[in-house]
């Protein structure tokens, strides 16, 4: 079971409000993911749900009960850190028994489950060898390690893949999406990266200020952004945003037009530009467009195969049954 | 990325800096040498350097007619004695300010270090009466006390500055992982920090050995350590060159041995963390 | 970033050292500053009530009392003096490969180990007696008449002495900090056509800029209150009495400890004007 739900929790640092009042509710089951850019409360977020950090005012409730008051390691809850975090002095195996230890579980069932953790991760090889010997991407399977054999009731991640280089990224990504799927505990997740937030979750809260912009499916986040902010945020490249006469003709204050919902062409369009810099990514092309008379530069995702040259004129025409319109307030206009 | 250099280059800059290092090293090696011979030989004119009679009869006459064991029990008491009881005060204090700071943790860390600058002769006459009032002159455990005092703030900061390097995280996840207050000083952050609690008992025993104001005035007979032994030599009937140099090589060895091995933390113990 | 738990716990962790020094500085002061205002005797009728300001008045007018100061600060300034000077330039020479650095290094810092006593009177019999000291046979091979140095030279000697002592901690710091010089800018430095002697002065010199100021103010607080070289060398007399010393002599040798105690508060005050330039430089250590 893990079902945590927060109930007009706040954190206040001195006067700095980090947290202005906010509810949540994380179901039992669910990938949750804490999205935005840094500094929006979503690590001080997840330390509340830890207990590593005081709530100022509301209530967090762990399957019901209330937790606010309760010490971390009462809480049920088991977290990777950023660093990982692992006790540079013990092996392997003591840093994964460690949360065993400390609850005095009998040695037996230690081992069973370490063996089992260190199956399921990779690292039977491993098990006698301190944290500094391994890799980036081992230390990480220890820490998770660790966290699993509490067999806890809610996962807590803390940017758990920043430190790693890319291609081992992708893959531990997998890796942690397939323990979900494995476990079917709730997870709770906390990153930067928009792609990872896309690809893991089941649930995606967009943080900006300590407020909440969106809660949603990815694909909900995707297709119906509530706000520019979360419009900008989500999908890569960026949305593109364009205002004045052009907006005004969707009877709104902004438009906002996703670069893989733009057709590129040498004759025909609505608008046309010049081509800036164009990235060739193999698979895709993403063009630059300049001197638009919408916006400084609009983004345009082409196939591979298209090839435009820096400073040839081409046309575009948007998608317009995908077009996002938004008020003065920067706010979704619905239907 | 270091530079190569030619081997002449290497080889002058050798000759020179030996140079230099022996020269400055010259006293405490004439010592040394002196101690091994006789009274005769160490005042001879001119002077003998290597080729002389080498005897060990000054250590043993140093020996028996000073009682030398009793200074050097009362050294190894106060300056173990006073490190250890000043660790145990600053761990936890430490782990408070480099863990769970707060908004005065700066001010509470400087405030200490400024203890550390009151000049000694400034309350030497409080400290007395205070002693004497509290049957402490001349006593072990007084001064134990005293050095404690005195270098508590170096032992803070050294240990703060140490603990600051290990990462919060790491205690967090023991307290996630049901570690309580005491556990998680005991097995987490006591075993990543033995390296700089090691250095830092090492430069206090050489700070407390030869602290040598409080020990020369607050000690007679009975709890003198090695610095006052030493300092009696000062009057004329003890000027006997081969067995001052005995006592002083007796009393400079052990701290010469321990004061190498701890050079790299002596900059960061006495610069509090301004040079790194 | 902590717990109210965590935060309490703290607080009782830390109480024992903050007391503790709280009370080893506070009672102490309390009486000498108390002391300072009275006439107190204690081998000649003991306290003989306040006297208000006279202690601070005679301890200024005494005729000791200028020349104690002129001593101390040309203890301390000359041995600040010698000690950066020979010490960037120690620090200079051990920053270049050699072999056996580690053993050099060793030798170099090995003064600083040993303890006050023992530096002072090695130097004074061994080294600096006018019949039997080495600096006496030196002299005579030269054809030069011995110096009585300890008489003759007092300030030089205790200058020379304590120079020892100090040396090997400028030097360490200082090649600490020569160390930790991005070697980049160096070599940056002389592909901009600079000459080892403007690497010196434009690279080096700077960088060096805070370590020296650190040497300077720790050692300050160090030499204000020497005390050991002294006492086993000259007692004070020759000329070499500082102000430490004086106030040792009035509080412990004469027993006017009014006297001495008002002495006291002028040299804390003293050494506070030295640390408060030094804790601005650790304080703003702290913040980054």
């Amino acid at each position: 079971m893990g079902r945590i739900t927060l109930d007009k929790v706040t954190k206040r640092f001195g006067t700095a409000e980090v947290i202005p009042p906010l509810d949540l509710t994380i179901e039992d089951g669910e990938f949750t993911v804490f999205v935005g850019p840094s500094g929006c409360g979503k690590s001080t977020l997840l330390r509340l749900i830890a207990g590593l950090e005081d709530v100022s005012s509301g209530q967090i409730r762990i399957d019901g009960a209330d937790a606010t008051m309760t010490p971390p390691a009462k809480r049920g809850l088991a977290m990777v850190f950023q660093s990982y975090a692992l006790y540079p002095h013990m092996s392997v195996r003591k840093n994964i028994a460690f949360p065993m230890k400390m609850a005095k579980m009998p040695q037996e069932e230690q081992d069973r489950r370490i063996e089992s953790a260190a199956k399921a991760l990779n690292l039977t090889d491993y098990l006698e060898r301190r944290p500094g010997q391994l890799s980036g991407g081992q230390r990480q399977r220890v820490a998770i390690g660790r966290a699993i054999v509490r067999e806890p009731s809610a996962f807590l991640f803390d940017e758990p893949l920043s430190n790693l280089d890319a291609a081992l990224r992708v893959g531990m990504r997998l890796e942690i999406s397939e323990l979900h799927k494995r476990l079917q505990t709730t997870m709770v997740y906390v990153t930067h990266d928009q792609v990872e937030a896309m690809t893991m979750a089941d649930k995606i809260v967009v943080l900006r200020a300590g407020y909440i912009e969106q809660v949603g499916s990815p694909l909900d986040l995707y297709h119906a952004p509530q706000n520019i902010f979360v419009a900008g945020f989500i999908g890569s490249p960026k949305m593109n945003f364009i205002e004045g006469p052009e907006a005004a003709k969707y009877d709104a204050h902004t438009i906002g037009v996703r670069p893989e919902h733009i057709a590129i062409s040498d004759s025909e369009g609505p608008w046309s530009g010049v081509v800036g810099v164009s990235e060739h990514l193999g698979s895709d092309t993403f063009f630059h467009i300049h001197d638009t008379g919408l916006a400084e530069t609009i983004t345009v995702r082409a196939d591979g195969e298209v090839g435009f040259r820096h400073g040839d004129r081409v046309h575009l025409t948007p998608r317009t049954d995908v077009i996002h319109r938004f008020d003065s307030e920067g706010l979704r206009i619905t239907a | 990325m270091a530079r190569s250099v030619t081997q002449q280059r290497k080889a002058i800059n050798t000759a020179v800096a030996w140079a230099v290092g022996l020269l400055i090293f010259f006293p405490i090696l004439w010592t040394i040498l002196t101690s091994f011979k006789t009274e005769a030989q160490a005042i001879n004119d001119p002077p003998l350097f290597l080729f002389f009679d080498w005897t060990l009869e000054n250590y043993a006459v140093v020996q028996e007619r000073s009682d030398y064991m009793r200074f050097l029990w009362n050294s190894i008491i106060i300056a173990g004695g006073s490190t250890i009881l000043g660790i145990i005060i600053a761990v936890p204090a430490a782990w408070s300010m480099a863990f769970v700071p707060s908004k005065r943790t700066k001010d509470i860390l400087l405030w200490m270090l400024s203890t550390k600058m009151l000049p000694a002769v400034g309350v030497l006459y409080p400290i007395y009466l205070v002693f004497i009032r509290l049957g402490l002159l001349d006593t072990r455990i007084g001064l134990v006390v005293v050095l404690m005092l005195i270098n508590l703030p170096i032992i803070i900061w050294m240990l703060y500055t140490y603990f600051k390097e290990i990462p919060g995280e790491i205690l967090e996840a023991a307290r996630m992982d049901g570690a309580t207050l005491k556990e998680e000083i005991l097995y987490v952050l006591t075993p990543m920090a033995v390296p700089g609690i090691a250095s830092t008992l090492l430069l206090n025993i050489i700070l407390a050995w030869n602290e040598a104001f409080w020990t020369l005035n607050l000690t007679a007979a009975n709890a003198a350590p090695l610095t006052a032994f030493i300092a009696s030599y000062s009057s004329p009937e003890g000027l006997f060159y081969a067995k001052l140099s005995a006592a002083s090589t007796m009393a400079i060895a052990p701290i010469l041995i321990l004061g190498w091995f701890s050079q790299k933390q002596l900059v960061r113990g006495l610069t509090f963390g301004a040079v790194k | 970033m902590a717990t109210q738990h965590s935060r309490s716990a703290a607080r009782i962790m830390m109480a024992p050292a903050v007391i503790l020094l709280l009370g080893w500085m506070l009672v102490p002061l309390t009486m000498t500053v108390l002391f300072s205002f009275k006439k107190y005797l204690p081998l000649r009728g003991g306290d003989l009530g306040w006297v208000g300001f006279d202690n601070y008045v005679r301890f200024v007018s005494s005729s000791a009392f200028w020349p104690s100061v002129q001593v101390t600060l040309v203890i301390v300034g000359g041995v600040l003096a010698i000690t950066v000077a020979l010490g960037v330039l120690l620090a200079l020479l051990l920053d270049q490969p050699m072999w056996g650095q580690g053993i050099v290094r060793i030798l170099v810092i090995a003064p600083f180990f040993v303890m006050p006593t023992v530096s002072a009177l090695v130097w004074k019999n061994m080294f600096m007696d006018p019949v039997n000291g080495l600096f006496a046979h030196l002299w005579k091979f030269f054809g030069a008449e011995p110096i009585s140095w300890l008489s003759e030279a007092s300030i030089q000697s205790i200058i020379m002495i304590v120079s020892w002592q100090w040396l090997p901690f400028a030097t360490l710091i200082l090649l600490t900090a020569i160390q930790s010089l991005d070697s980049e800018q160096l070599e940056a430095s002389e592909m901009d056509g600079a000459s080892p002697l403007a690497r010196f002065g434009y690279i080096i010199l700077p960088h060096l800029g805070r370590a020296i100021t650190v040497v300077v103010l720790i050692q300050t607080i160090f030499l204000l209150s020497i005390f050991a070289e002294i006492y086993v060398t000259t007692q004070g007399a020759f000329g070499t009495r500082t102000l430490t010393f004086l106030i040792f002599q009035r509080v412990l040798e004469s027993q006017n400890v009014g006297l001495g105690s008002a002495g006291g508060v002028y040299a804390i005050i003293l050494a506070n004007i030295v640390a408060a330039f030094l804790m601005r430089i650790v304080g703003k250590n702290l913040d980054s």
